[in-house]
């Protein structure tokens, strides 16, 4: 399924613009902080309205001159650099609250898969302020998958995360490219994880 | 220990700030959203209109409500002729009264607990498959609940104590509008009145305590095992 984007945003005096086509795997967006990096994934998501150009996935067109889906009719799962768990909700009812909205249709992992999946069974029932930074964004990782998505953005979801963290969250992020088979649009800075994780790389910024 | 006459002042005000409170309660909030979340043109003149019952002498409040809803008074004759209803010497016009000079309190003390939400919580919402308005009762509401309770106790102290804008407007009628402030005053003018000033006093001083401790349980047991202990 061919991801494809051609957005332009003015944002205060600067413009972001990118153009490009995502095939299956990992594309990594990769530049310097503040290139806009972020922006672009929230354009994809439906968060913030590019001034021009065309979000397409597969067949589905989330924006044109014409089209602008709301965030919620996109099926684009997200997981954010700082986790973003709801924090008056205990794990499950995170995990559960995009899978609960999700028609069946849209569903293609059940709660207990992606808790087996994640290694976050015995997590459950905390509060998301008690996690460590790694359980916090494996548990964001799972609420992303549960609501059935068919790409997922993720924003430098290794930046919070001490170096044994990472590895792991690495491992999680190679399996859900290879063996969930789900695109992944990747934003980092750290020419090391793009290295390992990439399947295709995307300059951003000058 | 107190007279037949005074259970009935105390049920009195206890109806007529529980009235004024939850009637004013999805205004306030209402009101505490436009104002903390959208930009929009008269946004000063309204945020300043809230606020004016906190700033105006309260026989001015009551003054105003006199002018507005006594008989000749536009919105008075209005709810005269289509509903057949007079707030006038009526407890629900005391409850007006209280409302009115409740309404800022509230407005801030939401408004607060809206400003301090997290919006890019909302933003997570809607890419899990949120309409806004699920996220606003799923995500937001709840993150405000805090706000909503500590304007409920708010509301409901300044309410029960409520003075000067609801004996200008509604008169000090035993039975109907004589609150427990107003009882207390009544009494004070009375020979001999002082046993009942004294027993009055400490029930209004038990009351705003008991609300206080109430809002102080509700929030601990809302929020008391989610809030992060200094991590």
């Amino acid at each position: 399924m061919a991801i494809d984007i051609d957005v332009a945003k003015r944002l205060g005096d600067r413009t972001i613009a990118a153009r490009f086509t995502a095939g299956p795997g990992l594309t990594a967006l990769f530049g310097p902080s503040g290139a806009g990096k972020t922006s672009i994934l929230n354009m994809v998501a439906g968060l913030l309205k590019p001034d021009r150009g065309h979000i397409r996935i597969g067949e589905r067109t989330l924006f044109d001159g014409a089209v602008d889906l709301p965030p919620e009719a996109r099926r684009v799962g997200y997981v954010f650099q700082d986790g973003r768990l709801f924090p008056h909700r205990r794990v499950r009812a995170n995990l559960t609250y995009g899978h609960d909205l999700a028609p069946q249709a849209n569903r293609w992992m059940s709660v207990d898969e992606a808790v087996a999946f994640l290694g976050i069974g015995h997590l459950l029932d905390r509060w998301p302020h008690s996690l460590s930074g790694g359980e916090a964004q494996r548990v964001a990782i799972g609420r992303a998958l549960l609501a059935g998505p068919e790409i997922l953005l993720m924003d430098e979801p290794l930046s919070s995360l001490d170096a044994a963290r990472r590895g792991d969250i690495m491992t999680v992020i190679e399996r859900i490219r290879d063996e969930l088979k789900l695109p992944i649009l990747y934003v980092s800075h750290d020419r090391a994880e793009v290295d390992r994780l990439a399947t295709q790389v995307v300059a951003i910024g000058e | 220990m107190l007279s037949a006459e005074e259970w009935g002042i105390v049920a009195l005000s206890l109806k007529v700030g529980g009235v004024a409170v939850l009637a004013t309660l999805p205004i306030a909030f209402a009101l505490a959203w436009l104002l903390a979340r959208y930009r929009f043109p008269g946004r000063v003149v309204l945020d300043a209109l809230v606020h004016l019952p906190l700033v105006l002498p309260p026989v001015v409040t009551g003054w105003l409500l006199l002018i507005a809803f006594g008989p000749f008074g536009p919105v008075g004759r209005w709810l005269e002729s289509w509903f057949g209803v007079s707030l006038m010497f009526r407890w629900t016009g005391a409850a007006l009264a209280a409302a009115i000079m409740a309404l800022p309190l509230m407005v801030r003390a939401m408004r607060l607990s809206i400003e301090g939400i997290d919006r890019r919580l909302e933003g997570a919402a809607r890419t899990l498959g949120a309409t806004p308005w699920h996220s606003f009762w799923t995500i937001s509401l709840p993150l405000a609940l805090p706000g909503v309770l500590a304007a409920l106790v708010l509301g409901f102290a300044r309410s029960i104590g409520e003075f000067g804008a609801t004996i200008t407007f509604v008169s000090n009628i035993p039975g109907e509008t004589r609150t427990l402030p107003l009882a207390i005053y009544s009494a004070l003018q009375v020979p001999g009145g002082e046993a009942m000033v004294t027993r009055l006093a400490l029930l209004s001083v038990a009351l705003s305590l008991g609300a206080l401790v109430l809002s102080e349980w509700l929030v601990r047991r809302t929020y008391g095992d989610r809030q992060r202990h200094g991590d």
